[in-house]
Order: C-alpha cells, then sequence, then structure tokens
C-alpha cells in the first residue's frame, strides 16, 4: 500500500467499491496528500453524498459523515457551524450536488459558509448503472436518455460564482497534483470553496458518451479538452474554441465568510 | 411533597419549548418558516445568540433536520422545528438520524393535513407520521404536551432522553398548545441535560451496544474518535455492511428494540378517577383537557368516568393502557384525527372492554360536552 494510505485509509473499509479505472481513486489520493501537507487530520470533518464519489471520504481515517443523497452541504453546515475551528470538506457526485442537492448547492455559496466542497464530475449517474444529470452533455445518449439529452447542462463552476462562493476552481483527474494542491488551498481559504473534477468514468460515461471504457483514453480526452486558464490567456478564441478553462478561476479573500460573521455579531449579543 | 423552587412565566406552548430547549442545554437550532410553529423559530433567532448558540434559517425543511444532525455530531443538543407539510420534508432526515442514532429533537406543532390542509387549525393526523415517516424499520420516541406546562416539561425531557437513548425524539404539540399563553412553572436551578462522552481509546467503535441495546454516550466529531458514520446499514465500528445479511438484520433490530424493550420505562400517563371508572376516556395532547372536563362533569352526575392522558405516545403503553382496561366496560378515544390511536387502543384491549372512537376533523377541538354526551349515552348503552 502507498505510504499515504498506510497512514490515513480506514482499513476496515476495504476493498474499493470503484470499478477498474475509475477517477475516484485519483481523487481520493490528491486528497489524502492534501490533507497530508496541512496536517490537518485532527481538525477535519470530511461529509460524502451518496453516489460512486460519495465514497471518497468514507476510506479516510477523520471523522466522518456518509450521508442523504444531494443533503451534504445541510450537514457540513451543520458541523461547521457548531465547531468554528473545524475545516469541513465535501464530496458530492454532480447529480448529488446540481441536481437533488442544487438548492443546498447555491445556498451554500450564498452564505459563503467556510466549506469546501470536491464536486467530482463524470457527466453521468454512474452508481445507479448510467442515467442522465444535470451535467451530461446535451445530445448524450444513456440509459434515460436513449435518443440523446435534450436538455443542456449546468456550468457548475459558474453558479458556484455568481451564487456567491469564493473560491472557484476546475480540474480533471488528468491533473492530480494540480488538483491536490488545489484542495490545500480551498482547505485553507476562509469561506465556500468549489472545486469542480472532471472525472473518467469507464463504466458508465465512458462507454455510453464517449464510446470508450479504457480509463487511459478517457483520461487523454480530458487533458485535450480542458487548458489551463494560465496558458488559456496568450490563445486566441479561435484556439480556445471547445477547450475547458481549469485552475482556479475564481478567488476573493476579502468577502465575509458566514460562520466568523454569525459568531461575531453572537459575541456582541451575548456579552450585553 | 418536595418544594421546587420555580419561576412563574405566562409564555405560549411555541416559546416554552424553547425555553425548555436552551435550559435542556440545547445550543442549535436549525428550521424554516411554517404556521403554526413559527414562532419557535423567531423565539430561537432571538435566544440563541443570547446564550452564545446557533440559529439558522435554511433553505428548506430537508436542509434544516440535516445541518440539525450535523450540528448533533458537531457536539452540540440540537433541534429543529416544523408543521405538516414541513415535516413531511424532513422524514429522510428522520431516517438517517434513527440509523445513524443521532440524538435530536424534532418539534411538530400539528395542524389540519394532508398536504397544505388547514394551516391555521390544529389536528392530530401525523401521529403515525411520526412513527412510521421514513421508509424502512426504526423506532422514535414521540412526547404530546396539552399545555404549555407539558409543552416546557415534555420539551426538556426530550433532550434527556434523546442522549439516553440516541435516538430521534418528537415532540407532537398542536396549534392549539403551540399559540395558547398560559402559566408555566420553570423550576430554577434547572441543569442541563448531559451528554455522556464515551471513553476515548484506541479502535474506537461507535456503534459497539451494551446488553440494552444502547450506545455508551455520544462521541463528537473533532475529540479524537475518528468515527465513520453512515446512513447505509453498518457493522459496529461504523463501516458499511449492506453485503452482510446478519450485520443489517441486527442492527435493523437493535436500533428497534432498545426503544420497544425500554416501553414501560418510558411510559408517561396521567391518569384521574380511574380506581372505580366504568368509563375511561384515553386521550393524549389538547383533547385530554375538554376530555378531564367532561369527566369531572360526569362523576357529578353520578357515572363512574375517569380518563387517562398519556404522554409518551411512542412508544405506545401496552402494559399500562390493557392493566387499565380490566375494569371499566368502555374506553372512549376521543382524537383530532379520523381515529388512529383508537387502533392502538384496541390492539392492547385485545377485547377486554368495548373501545370505542371519537374523532374529530376540520381544524375543532371537542367540547367537554361533547365528550360528556358520549360518556352519557355509552353508560346507558352498557350496564354491567
Amino acid at each position: 500500500m502507498h505510504p499515504l494510505g498506510e497512514k490515513y485509509i480506514r482499513k476496515g473499509t476495504l476493498p474499493y467499491l470503484w470499478c477498474p479505472g475509475c477517477g475516484n481513486g485519483i481523487v481520493l489520493h490528491a486528497t489524502l496528500s492534501a490533507l497530508d501537507e496541512l496536517n490537518i487530520m485532527d481538525r477535519i470533518a470530511l461529509v460524502g453524498g451518496i453516489g460512486c464519489s460519495g465514497w471518497i471520504p468514507t476510506y479516510i481515517n477523520a471523522d466522518t459523515m456518509h450521508v442523504l443523497h444531494g443533503r451534504t452541504i445541510p450537514f457540513a453546515t451543520g458541523l461547521k457551524m457548531s465547531d468554528r475551528d473545524r475545516k469541513v470538506v465535501v464530496f458530492s457526485g454532480d447529480g448529488d450536488c446540481l441536481g437533488i442537492g442544487g438548492n443546498h448547492f447555491i445556498h451554500g455559496a450564498r452564505r459563503n459558509i467556510d466549506i469546501t466542497v470536491v464536486m467530482i464530475h463524470n457527466q453521468i449517474y454512474g452508481m445507479t448503472g448510467g442515467q442522465v444529470a444535470p451535467t451530461t452533455p446535451y445530445n448524450g445518449k444513456t440509459k434515460t436518455s436513449p435518443y440523446g439529452n435534450n436538455e443542456p447542462p449546468f456550468d457548475a463552476c459558474e453558479l458556484a460564482r455568481v451564487a456567491g462562493a469564493s473560491f472557484v476552481a476546475r480540474w480533471t483527474t488528468a491533473h492530480p497534483r494540480q488538483l491536490s494542491k488545489t484542495i490545500q488551498e480551498a482547505i485553507s481559504h476562509e469561506g465556500f470553496s468549489f472545486i469542480e473534477v472532471l472525472t473518467q468514468c469507464p463504466t458508465q460515461a465512458g462507454r455510453v458518451l464517449y464510446g470508450t471504457a479504457n480509463a487511459a483514453k478517457l483520461l487523454d480526452m480530458l487533458k485535450e479538452s480542458t487548458i489551463s486558464i494560465t496558458a488559456a490567456k496568450n490563445k486566441s478564441a479561435e484556439e480556445l474554441q471547445g477547450k475547458l478553462l481549469v485552475g482556479k478561476l475564481y478567488h476573493d479573500e476579502c468577502k465575509p465568510e458566514f460562520t466568523s460573521c454569525y459568531y461575531r455579531r453572537n459575541n456582541a449579543i451575548s456579552s450585553l | 411533597m418536595e418544594q421546587v423552587e420555580h419561576n412563574i412565566k405566562i409564555m405560549q406552548g411555541n416559546e416554552a419549548i424553547v425555553e425548555a430547549a436552551i435550559a435542556a442545554g440545547c445550543r442549535f437550532f436549525a428550521g424554516y418558516p411554517i404556521t403554526p410553529a413559527s414562532e419557535i423559530a423567531e423565539a430561537m433567532a432571538q435566544r440563541m445568540p443570547q446564550v452564545n448558540g446557533v440559529f439558522l434559517q435554511m433553505e428548506d425543511e430537508i436542509a434544516s433536520i440535516c445541518a440539525t444532525i450535523g450540528a448533533s455530531f458537531g457536539g452540540m443538543k440540537a433541534c429543529t422545528a416544523s408543521s405538516g407539510p414541513g415535516i413531511s420534508l424532513k422524514q429522510e432526515g428522520v431516517g438517517y438520524a434513527a440509523v445513524v442514532e443521532a440524538p435530536i429533537v424534532i418539534i411538530n406543532v400539528m395542524r389540519g393535513g394532508p398536504s397544505t390542509g388547514m394551516p391555521t387549525a390544529p389536528g392530530q393526523q401525523d401521529i403515525y407520521q411520526a412513527k412510521y415517516g421514513s421508509h424502512g424499520d426504526y423506532e422514535i420516541i414521540a412526547l404530546m404536551p396539552s399545555s404549555c406546562q407539558e409543552a416546557f416539561d415534555l420539551s426538556y425531557k426530550a433532550f434527556a432522553l434523546a442522549e439516553k437513548y440516541r435516538v430521534p425524539v418528537y415532540i407532537l404539540s398542536d396549534e392549539i398548545v403551540g399559540h395558547t399563553r398560559e402559566r408555566v412553572k420553570i423550576p430554577t436551578g434547572l441543569k442541563p441535560v448531559e451528554r455522556k462522552e464515551p471513553p476515548l481509546k484506541e479502535n474506537y467503535k461507535p456503534y459497539e451496544a451494551g446488553p440494552d441495546g444502547l450506545l455508551n454516550g455520544m462521541p463528537a466529531f473533532n475529540k479524537g474518535y475518528k468515527i465513520l458514520i453512515d446512513g447505509q446499514l453498518h457493522d459496529e465500528e461504523g463501516n458499511r455492511a449492506a453485503h452482510l445479511p446478519e450485520v443489517c438484520a441486527g442492527l435493523t433490530e437493535r436500533i428497534c428494540k432498545k426503544i420497544t424493550d425500554h416501553a414501560n420505562q418510558l411510559v408517561d400517563i396521567e391518569d384521574s378517577f380511574t380506581d372505580d371508572a366504568d368509563i375511561l376516556v384515553v386521550s393524549f395532547g389538547s383533547p385530554s383537557r375538554p376530555a378531564l372536563s367532561a369527566v369531572k362533569e360526569a362523576r357529578k352526575k353520578g357515572i363512574k368516568a375517569g380518563c387517562v392522558k398519556i404522554r409518551t405516545i411512542w412508544p405506545f403503553p401496552d402494559n399500562v393502557i390493557a392493566d387499565l382496561a380490566l375494569k371499566p366496560h368502555t374506553i372512549i378515544v376521543p382524537e383530532l384525527n379520523i381515529g388512529r390511536m383508537v387502533n392502538e387502543v384496541k390492539r392492547v384491549v385485545a377485547g377486554k372492554c368495548e373501545v370505542v372512537s371519537l374523532p374529530k376533523l376540520g381544524g375543532l377541538l371537542h367540547t367537554p360536552s361533547e365528550i360528556l354526551a358520549e360518556i352519557e349515552r355509552r353508560s346507558k348503552v352498557c350496564t354491567r
């Protein structure tokens, strides 16, 4: 086992329940490196939603809640508000976060509460067998869009930003080091931080949306379809056509954070 | 009788619940506005900051109960409140709290249903929802106040029971109790309910239960326990066990039996004039007040009537009601629904006497004379 695994994996939970080639292991590894670098295990609370990626924190030997479908952010809100020194990290799939949990997502962002949301985006409901998601590309064929998806997908980063998140980033599982660094930065940030991680799902999205179950090919596609925000600066609109920006997309360090504002107000009231 | 020092206040039932929660040490409330429970959120918004607690108005009812459970594992005693439609929305959180054994208190200020129903009128239509509202097998505890005093006393007690049994506890109040203002005696020096911290040891197992099925205390996050809390059925360590039939069966059985096996300890009834009663009125919540008036009137008329008020309705006090049914020829059950709890009474009475339903719908409370009329009718029909 990898030394990080030896140190931090909850052995009783093994084996992993993910398919071969799944991107969730890459996100787990990136998270463990980030937590290790920050040396924050005693102060961290992890929350996982429902769906394949919701299992990520259950493998980590920390204080962890594996909660209800879509409800990660409300649980995280209760955890954060009951101990402001605690850092809370949420792992939520695209369906969990933007579909059934969409309302909680925008309100968490609006409050700018100090929670880090890692949204693992595979463009499909994988665990239930490959149904259309609010992130499935237009025309994408899935089990519940057999004639092609009739709905346009959400841009989760844009949604997070306009809703009020103060830290927004996007990476893919083809960028594990950058992802880990960004998770570190997001946890250190005081406020609602959102990281979208585009990930390969060989079993479901790979087969039906991209015609391949080959994880390596899918990772290549992720790499090819994205461009870092710094590299994009010198590119023409033509060159950026069809490319998704990755990197730190938005960071406002001055925006007031919900928990600290709440307790500051409370202290003033309770000392009256 | 022991003299307890107390303060007397005039309070609304909804306010009494808030004051009791704070006295019990509740420091977290998350809710969403809804009639006729909104005063609870309003009073919590006013009071929580004064005691350095947390009040959150969440984006919806589901978020409210989920934040409450999060705060409970976060280390605070926590509660949420709502009414019919909001309680329906909260049900997924109730099931989660039951299976992860989160000590939380849920206040339902019952109004008439179904659906949007009668927002400003009382009802007792949610008593089965409290017991069976979320999917799957689980048990909860539910307490029903009939006055502002009971709203205070039972709410304080609810937090103690939630901690002891590691279970969601319902306060099933109603619009009448919620909006009535009356005298409430608050004992001075009421101590907060204790939250017992489990001993911190290597390889602590969060779901290792004692022989009575109860867990030893309540661990909080970030205190060194490193616990995994999962709504999926889990083993003693908290690891998912959906693939292990014996573990799943054992957990389901334990979270049910830890409540039903303690049904006798949880009994909370008040009986009046029952020793020689031929006719018994069994009630709970608001109708127990006209019931007592009716029984007193019946006594004046020479009818041997008695009444029983059930304060812990779940688990149902099977044995006590079965014993009380030995003497009378008739039990009358007035309730603000189509006749629900009467079925529980029939079940435990098991034919030992006649059980009569006296339902009242439409958002009105029984008058004492309506209950008295039924007592008189039955006293004429059944002579033994």
